[in-house]
């Protein structure tokens, strides 16, 4: 079970999650390696990563709006794909690296993609800017140099009832413009 | 008028700036501060400053009321009716109530009772609990068991209106008033489901209509659409035996406070309401609303801080929405284009909750000498709206833009110069002038005369909406002896960047920057700040804010004016320095000022004053401002006339908020008032299920929201017009900006395919019905 759902994000660690073949429904003991550092937490095996980013690691930076899958507000990062955290269990991460909003500022130092939503202005109530910067971020590490309408398609999972939407573009293809300089 | 004590006379920059700036004198009291001078002259105010919580938000850092964790906290669940219409017979909670992780668990409704026992929409509270997790919270829900009398039920506005129709409720039960946080009229029959009309009466329609050279006639529907907030409906309630305090997700932390010391009988002075990020609320969280009487009860019962949060299901099903509305319009104009009679009728639905009416668009917006409406509420089996960003004047504008279009073509008169005949503010003349131009309104071609499958077209619609101002607004203004400086208030940022134009407003007085004011707000133990909603904030908190800040300001320069030798009234303060205003070469800087306080701090507390003309309306603790708020945007579409998908390629968005505080945000939120609009127009709709009462779209997928590749260019132009009101003389936005979206694009879908499309949303299957492709669609509610 656990590793035909690990294959749907392409890789699998099924075994180093758990090799027992039936888990729960008490909690179990995982590792997840979040923002460079292990960490082990005791989980349901029905709790999503986003449960469990937000609960159990406090990393709250990742937010829940629909929880399935419509809003890509609880983007993160698996390895160097983004995925909505909402639609993962913990249990199916293993050994994959997770990378969240808490973790993609270095130090003091905004993402280029952070710094850009600031100045212009990519945000309003903020609650959706999390996803965003994280597939804004991720657009970046995969395309140097993007056009609009790659910002758009990037977001095009995004739901932001306030209306960034312009200014995220705009914002995106600034801090790419940054980046070369 | 004379000046007498209590007042003095003071000269304020007055007009629109790209027509003509120029002056007006006005009696102000005595403790307002001086006139602030035009944008062009100030060096913070009217400035694109990014926000000052930008940084916090683009690092996940903002705490949310879902992020809000306290120890002990318990996690609260709202069991729901499956049921549009039933009497509850009994509650069964025994089993739940043994469910290990459970600490408290209480009915909502009185079982037995017919009238306290009926529940009327499907998702209506009628158990609580509040466990160890959410899990433990559901499952305990799923082991209540409720019996139901199931009652006939009617969830489609039409069916609603016939006299044969369930009725949702009897002349008892019925709500009478403000019952949905949107006003409506008290004291007015019910007929089965209908109540109302509202009526409203201007000179002699009749006679108006016989003397029209020209009459329009036509029905306009509009859809029901949800807030859909991106942060849920969000509450930690924690009860102790020395006082309450909620951490909300809220537009108006003083309103919450004040309906939960009623509520739950507590003084006001032991309740404290605190939100820091708040994830959109649009109208839906103005109140306390009723998850947030069952979590602060849920808390009470079990001892324990308790965290309820809705999910996107609840969220769309009983979190409050824009009604839902049916309006037959028609019109009569003169041969050159003046009206001679407006009758409008409208029957809307809020659920079961009062407030469908469609505002004040078509009695104000035009010269007309004779009006007539009747307005009408319809209960139905649905959850109860609520108000929803320029509630009324939303669906209100849909419908009369596109008569005054048609009154034009009928007249063979551009809808520009009609509307420059029969509209007499000179906030909308201009903005049509600059609307018109940035568009390129000339090259606009006649209705349908378009070729080949994609149709383009342009389209414009005006809007109205009222300034409103909040009189029971305070802001405190603290300078430390360190030469720190906050500005505290209970005013609340929902996404707008209210905290950033207040740091604005203090920075300008003090002649500092922005990032030298700390901005402590959205927490009811500061000075009680206006609610965000009705588009108040800005206009409400702003002249409080400056009229604190200047009041402290002459406490310090009262200290530096010792060290510097010179007269109080003589020294300015500017960019970081307290100045001798006819000789700046003597002066200290602002931190040396501070340090000759006699004690740790100097603070004034101020409130919103009276709009310096008066106020053309005063309703309790909010006002309404002499001068309405104008728009007016222009749409330019192309319509697929294969398979009826509109784009919406462009959008030219010109607005008034008086003084433009922030341009930069003020950017964003109209930019997000169109896009809410082009949403409107195009995708959104709650549909219910005929037979079952249930919404069959409760979520962000099934309902469609514009999302990046929907949203067109759209180009904000910022009036700077100066009324010489306040001691900001800034008003505001977020409504506005919202209002003629929709009929702009409808008015601009006509130019492109030269048929009208009358009900929202404006979908693929409604264009290929208008281009009589396709049969005739079943209208819903």
């Amino acid at each position: 079970m656990i590793e035909t759902a690990s294959a749907i994000i392409g890789t699998v660690e099924a075994k180093e999650a758990n090799t027992e073949s039936v888990i729960g429904p008490d909690p179990v003991s995982i590792t997840l390696r979040v923002n460079g550092v292990a960490r082990i937490l005791q989980v349901e095996p029905r709790m999503t990563l986003a449960e469990a980013l937000r609960g159990s690691l406090g990393l709250t930076g990742t937010k829940i709006a629909c929880n399935r899958g419509a809003c890509s507000a609880c983007t993160v990062w698996l390895d160097d794909v983004t995925v909505c955290s909402c639609m993962m269990l913990a249990i199916e991460v293993g050994a994959r690296n997770v990378t969240t909003i808490e973790g993609l500022a270095v130090g003091d130092k905004l993402h280029p993609v952070q710094t850009a939503f600031v100045e212009h202005d990519a945000l309003q109530c903020g609650f959706c800017t999390p996803g965003m910067v994280m597939s804004c971020a991720a657009l970046l590490e995969h395309q140097s140099d993007p056009t609009a309408d790659d910002v758009n398609a990037a977001i095009s999972g995004h739901i932001c009832r306030c209306g960034t939407y312009p200014h995220v573009v705009a914002a995106t293809l600034a801090a790419a413009k940054a980046r070369k300089a | 008028m004379a000046a007498d004590a209590t007042t003095r006379t003071e000269t304020f920059p007055s007009g629109i700036v790209s027509v003509a700036l120029g002056e007006v004198v006005r009696q102000v009291p005595v403790d307002e501060p001086s006139p602030l001078p035009p944008n062009a002259l100030l060096a913070v105010i009217g400035k694109p400053v990014p926000r000052q919580n930008g940084r916090a938000k683009v690092t996940g850092a903002t705490t949310f009321t879902v992020d809000v964790t306290l120890p002990g906290m318990l996690h609260g669940r709202i069991l729901r009716a499956p049921l549009p219409h039933a009497v509850v017979r009994s509650i069964d909670s025994s089993a739940a109530a043994r469910h290990p992780g459970v600490c408290a668990i209480m009915p909502i409704v009185s079982p037995g009772d017919s009238a306290t026992a009926t529940v009327r929409y499907v998702g209506a509270p009628v158990a609580a609990v509040a466990a160890v997790s959410v899990a433990a919270a559901e499952e305990a829900l799923r082991l209540v068991r409720v019996d139901y009398d199931s009652l006939p039920f009617v969830v489609d506005l039409d069916k609603a209106c016939e006299p044969t129709a369930p009725a949702v409720y009897d002349s008892a039960s019925a709500p009478m008033g403000h019952a949905s946080g949107f006003p409506a009229a008290p004291g007015l029959p019910l007929h089965g489901n209908v109540r109302g009309p509202a009526t409203d009466v201007r000179g002699d329609p009749t006679q108006g209509f016989a003397q029209s050279d020209v009459v329009v006639e036509g029905e306009f529907r509009t859809q029901v659409q949800t807030h859909c907030c991106l942060e849920p409906h969000a509450i930690v309630a924690d009860w102790r035996a020395d006082g309450l305090t909620v951490y909300m997700s809220t537009q108006f932390t003083a309103g919450v406070r004040h309906e939960l010391a009623e509520t739950f009988g507590l003084p006001l002075n032991s309740v404290r309401v605190i939100v820091d990020g708040m994830g959109g609320g649009f109208g839906s969280k103005s109140s306390l609303g009723n998850y947030g009487r069952i979590a602060v009860a849920l808390s009470r019962q079990a001892r324990a801080p308790v965290r309820l949060v809705l999910d996107r299901k609840e969220e769309q099903m009983d979190s409050g929405n824009r009604p839902g509305t049916w309006q037959h319009l028609k019109i009569g104009a003169k041969r050159d284009g003046s009206l001679a009679a407006i009758s409008l009728t409208s029957y809307g639905t809020a659920g079961v909750a009062l407030g469908a009416g469609i505002g004040n668009v078509a009695q104000s917006m035009y010269a007309c000498p004779n009006f007539e409406a009747a307005q009408h509420d319809v209960f139905i089996n649905a959850g109860p709206g609520c108000a929803m960003r320029a509630p009324g004047n939303t669906p209100g504008a849909w419908a009369i833009e596109q008569a005054i279009d048609e009154i034009a073509e009928r007249l063979s008169i551009d809808p520009l110069a009609l509307r420059d005949r029969i509209d007499l503010s000179p906030v909308r003349r201009e903005e049509r002038r600059i609307g018109a131009e940035r568009i390129g309104w000339q090259r606009r071609h006649g209705p349908g005369t378009d070729s080949g499958p994609i149709r383009r077209g342009l389209g414009v619609a005006q809007s109205l909406w009222g300034a409103n101002v909040q009189i029971n607004c305070a802001c405190e203004v603290r300078v430390m002896r360190d030469g720190s400086v906050e500005v505290r208030s209970s005013v609340q940022d929902i996404g707008t960047g209210i905290g950033t134009v207040l740091a604005q407003v203090v920075a300008e007085v003090f002649g500092l920057r922005v990032d030298q004011i700390a901005v402590r707000i959205g927490d009811t133990e500061f000075p009680a700040g206006p609610p965000s909603h009705g588009s108040r904030t800005t206009a409400s908190i702003t002249p409080a804010a400056r009229t604190a800040a200047c009041q402290v300001l002459q406490l310090l320069l009262r200290e530096a004016a010792l060290a510097l030798n010179a007269a109080p009234g003589n020294l300015i303060a500017r960019e970081g320095r307290i100045l001798v205003r006819d000789d700046p070469s003597r002066g200290m800087s602002f931190i040396d000022a501070t340090a000759r306080l006699r004690t740790d701090r100097i603070s004034a507390v101020a409130s919103r004053g009276d709009d310096y003309s008066d106020f053309r309306r005063r309703m309790g603790d909010a006002a309404m401002a002499q001068q309405d708020l104008g728009g007016v945007q222009f749409a330019a579409v192309a319509v697929d006339t294969e398979t009826g998908i509109v784009r919406v390629e462009r959008v030219v968005a010109v607005q008034d908020c008086g003084r433009p505080m922030n341009p930069l945000l003020i950017e964003s939120q109209v930019q997000g008032g169109v896009l809410m609009g082009v949403s409107y127009a195009l995708f959104e709709e709650r549909i219910l299920d005929q037979h079952t009462g249930r919404m069959v779209n409760p979520n962000l997928e099934q309902y469609k929201l514009a999302g990046s590749f929907e949203t067109p260019a759209i180009d904000v132009i910022l009036l700077e017009n100066y009324q010489g009101q306040s001691a900001t003389d800034a008003y505001g936005i977020g409504e506005p900006a919202s209002i003629a979206t929709a009929p702009a694009i409808a008015n601009a879908v006509y130019n492109a395919i030269g048929v009208r499309v009358r009900s929202l949303p404006m979908t693929p299957a409604a264009i290929l019905t208008a281009l009589g492709k396709v049969p005739l669609r079943k209208s819903r509610t």
